[in-house]
């Protein structure tokens, strides 16, 4: 199992921060067309999702699935967007995206006075606190090629 | 286990067939004394709910009828204002039903044509080369399956998140499209399915899916 990239983006759909461990497939759209491009697609699938459901959802939109890889969304309270690709074979990781945001980004950005929320991330700790987690998963496994 | 709605989508991301199988309706009746505690204003040509939340009754739903009679538009059925009503005092106490918008046609429209372009996209998002679009949208109140046939038609299925057998009912459909839709000397391609005959062999297989989890 794998895990392709990582994005994080702020409410008004600035790329806060974004890592990318496996990539095979170089797109033809530039870094910054292809980060709008993902915005843009999570907020239509978000009032998508919000018409379509048959009752009032909390959640909403979680994950979507192609032939080759599996989309995960988590946006917490404040509208921050976590999103992560992985391989089609990794389940429901929620739990995971959640932990992103509260024991990682809330304890090491959110609670740093040096860091400017609306800036794109740029501390060493939270790099190297947020890489030991996701190589810790057990899904992560053999992302590097 | 329940499969909500079924869309056909042509090739272009137009719509050619939408059926509903499970009417869900959230409705909530309430009977509301002077002043409404609640603000309404008509917005997309319903009246829905801009401010205030009780009882279950959320910001963006609608009214559905009031003191019995069912709104359209702004209308009620009897052709009197429906907003004249509720804001005129000596209407007081007055039952109002308030409820979830459901997608009008037009709607149901612009839904299979976004989900078209979401797919596109999703395929250009791909990390892995030669991907698909989507084939499964997963939230916390349904799943979307959605089947792309080699000549670009898409059968996208809408069911609760316990519904098994969708992958089954999607190729069941599949094949009753080619058996019902195509092989009719009056069907034109791309063009909206009006046949009797695929309405009825589609809510069959909803109907076996829903029961036995799979379409065959």
């Amino acid at each position: 199992m794998t895990v392709f990239l990582l994005h994080i983006y702020d409410r008004n759909g600035n790329s806060l921060y974004e890592k990318e461990w496996c990539r095979r497939k170089k797109s033809n759209l530039t870094k910054e067309e292809e980060k709008k491009l993902m915005f843009g697609m999570l907020h239509s699938i978000k009032s998508f999702v919000s018409k379509l459901s048959p009752k009032d959802s909390k959640e909403g939109f979680l994950s979507y699935t192609t032939s080759q890889y599996k989309l995960h969304f988590y946006e917490s309270p404040t509208r921050l967007k976590f999103v992560v690709m992985t391989d089609i074979n990794v389940g429901n990781i929620r739990e995971t995206l959640k932990k992103i945001y509260s024991s990682i980004y809330v304890a090491y950005i959110a609670r740093n006075p040096m860091c400017d929320l609306a800036e794109p991330i740029n501390c060493k700790l939270f790099e190297s606190r947020l890489e030991t987690f996701m190589k810790g998963l057990s899904f992560f496994e053999d992302s590097k090629e | 286990m329940t499969v909500f709605s079924v869309y056909v989508v042509n090739k272009a991301g137009g719509l050619i067939f939408q059926y509903d199988h499970q009417k869900q309706n959230v409705e909530m009746e309430k009977t509301f004394s002077y002043p409404l505690d609640i603000k309404l204003d008509l917005q997309s040509d319903q009246i829905s709910v801009v401010f205030g939340q009780r009882d279950g009754i959320r910001v963006g739903y609608v009214v559905l009828s009031v003191n019995g009679k069912t709104v359209n538009g702004r209308k009620l059925e009897d052709g009197s204002d429906a907003i004249e009503l509720i804001e005129d005092e000596s209407n007081y106490p007055i039952s109002i039903k308030f409820g979830r918008p459901k997608l009008s046609s037009n709607q149901k429209i612009m839904m299979a044509s976004m989900f078209h372009s979401l797919y596109a996209i999703s395929v250009q998002l791909s990390p892995e080369p030669g991907s698909s679009g989507i084939q499964k949208l997963e939230t916390d109140t349904f799943i979307l399956h959605c089947h792309q046939t080699v000549t670009g038609v898409k059968f996208i299925v809408i069911s609760d998140t316990k519904q098994v057998g969708v992958e089954s009912l999607l190729h069941r459909l599949y094949t009753i499209y080619a058996d019902f839709a195509l092989k009719n000397p009056f069907y034109s391609l791309e063009m909206p399915i009006r046949t009797e005959l695929f309405d009825t062999h589609v809510i069959s297989a909803i109907e076996q899916t829903e029961k036995t989890g799979s379409a065959i």
